[in-house]
């Protein structure tokens, strides 16, 4: 079983957080797995994205070209790479920040208002975790269990009243329902 | 086996750089290497060790110089216009028989080119950038944990044969993160004789110098280096074979472009198509041999590169020229997908032999 995960939007809105926190729990459940950000001149505002493969077998290219899953967090990403997507693959759409519906029908989309919801639980920067919990329960890309363990290695100790929260919004996304 | 952590490619070279003895890193940022002159002026202060962020990469090699002069474990790094402007100072290391490691987290060219991933300093790399005769070992890793155990093999084979050793890597390599085991890694210690440490008067002077006014003695000196040249080509070569065994067509691929042939060779296996992979992990000395017997097996090679191809031309050495060699590439800061190589590798297949 492999899973091809790409997740992009705006500089800042923490996609390539998501990600390591992704492949960290992919690792701590003995899974093979590469993480690869875009880089470049890019800055908060701009389009940022990282491709996460977590897989049984060893990884060959760690390159996402035709995800299975997709997280789109902007218009620009959406755009960008719903044309991509493997056919029978799942696209998550932030709706809060975009207005349309994927054009394709030979995949499945998920519409999740996580900007709204992070605003709305007062947790307004972790738009990218809700979005991720949604992802994780559709796909099965990781277990939802000892979230934590993995929180552990991607938050630095100085920062540990950051790990709860996360978690919440991790759950807030699984718990969705549209 | 201890614990795997997740690190970028960046990182990890520069960790298992520390643990592997160097306490003496000199370099400049240029994207896409940065992250590991990050990881050393972070760490290096607090373990003694020396993190300088030179002035220019020119002067940065030149102080790599002088450490390897000393017989301390050395190392900078940088990404290809930054490694061009070291070639002066990388041929004098050679020309001094100072062991040293150069990393080149290679992104396209030429001139400042971009910041995308690249291969096309195989040619500066592996034929001498600088000037004279002399060479580097060159190795080229293919995943972060080859990151960390090449840059190892990098310091212990230059101390072992007093050759500069450069990792070749490229912007994918340096960027991305993979579980890494880092545990392992110790210093190996190798006696340094002809070291400048001060003799306090107990013996001769040694001198470290790259300049040899009397022609017939640099020329003994430069066959003297080719005679070590000869042992590393003889004892040295890294190589990968997969899936070789009753392989029609070989595909030839290091670091990233190997990565994205492994994709490609285990899709077109299941086409029924009959084709491996021979990944070079020392471009120089380059591995000649496997090649050399495949060319007996196989009707062609593919070089897939992020370059306009370079290592095809070793591929055609290697094997005199005796099968075809069809070149599969992208080049200027972008990556070939594996769609592309199993096109390459469905029309090789297809031709008559």
């Amino acid at each position: 079983m492999t899973n091809q995960i790409l997740i992009a939007g705006f500089g800042g809105q923490g996609v390539l957080f998501a990600g390591k926190f992704l492949a960290y729990k992919g690792l701590l459940e003995e899974k093979q797995i590469s993480w690869l950000p875009s880089y470049g001149p890019e800055m908060r505002g701009g389009t940022a994205n990282c491709s996460v493969i977590i897989s049984d077998e060893p990884v060959g290219s760690p390159i996402v070209s035709n995800p299975d899953a997709l997280i789109a967090m902007n218009l620009p990403s959406l755009d960008k790479y719903e044309p991509a997507v493997a056919p029978g693959g799942k696209v998550f759409i932030d709706s809060t920040l975009i207005d349309r519906k994927a054009l394709r029908d030979d995949i499945d989309a998920y519409y999740i208002p996580a900007t709204k919801m992070a605003a709305d639980a007062g947790i307004p920067t972790l738009a990218n975790m809700i979005i991720l919990g949604k992802m994780i329960k559709e796909t099965g890309a990781v277990s939802f269990e000892n979230l934590l363990d993995a929180m552990k290695k991607v938050v630095s100790a100085k920062h540990a009243e950051l790990m709860d929260v996360n978690i919440k919004a991790l759950e807030t996304g699984y718990n969705y329902q549209d | 086996m201890g614990e795997k952590v997740l690190m970028k490619g960046n990182e990890a070279i520069a960790e298992a750089a520390i643990k592997a003895g160097c306490r003496h890193y000199f370099g400049y940022p240029i994207t896409p290497q940065t992250e590991l002159a990050a990881y050393m002026a972070k760490r290096m202060p607090k373990i003694g060790g020396v993190f300088l962020q030179a002035e220019s990469e020119v002067a940065a090699i030149n102080m790599v110089y002088g450490v390897a002069g000393t017989g301390k474990r050395v190392m900078t790094s940088s990404s290809s216009p930054g490694v061009s402007l070291k070639q002066e100072g990388i041929s004098y290391i050679a020309g001094a028989d100072l062991p040293a490691l150069i990393v080149n987290v290679q992104r396209g060219g030429p001139g400042l080119g971009g910041i995308q991933p690249s291969q096309s300093d195989y040619f500066q790399a592996t034929k001498g950038g600088g000037h004279g005769d002399y060479r580097l070992i060159v190795l080229a890793p293919a995943s972060v944990q080859e990151m960390a155990d090449l840059t190892v093999k990098g310091f212990d084979l230059s101390d072992k044969y007093c050759v500069p050793a450069m990792l070749l890597a490229d912007g994918t390599m340096g960027q991305m993160m993979e579980p890494v085991d880092l545990e392992g890694i110790t210093e190996t210690k190798t006696e340094k004789p002809w070291a400048v440490t001060g003799t306090e008067g107990k013996r001769k002077h040694n001198i470290v110098n790259s300049l040899y006014l009397n022609p017939e003695k640099l020329e003994q000196k430069n066959f003297e280096r080719y005679e070590t040249y000869k042992t590393i080509e003889q004892n040295e070569c890294m190589w990968e074979s997969f899936m070789m065994d009753d392989a029609e067509i070989c595909v030839v691929a290091f670091g990233i472009a190997a990565r994205v042939s492994k994709n490609a060779v285990v899709a077109a296996r299941k086409e029924g198509i009959k084709v491996g992979l021979i990944r070079p992990i020392t471009l120089w000395p380059f591995p000649k041999a496997p090649l050399a017997q495949a060319a007996d097996k196989v009707k062609g090679f593919i070089s897939v590169e992020l370059s306009m191809g370079q290592m095809i031309e070793d591929v055609k050495l290697a094997i005199d020229c005796r099968k075809p060699v069809a070149l599969c590439n992208r080049t200027g800061g972008m990556i070939p997908t594996p769609e592309q190589v199993l096109a390459s590798i469905r029309n090789m297949a297809k031709e008559d032999t």
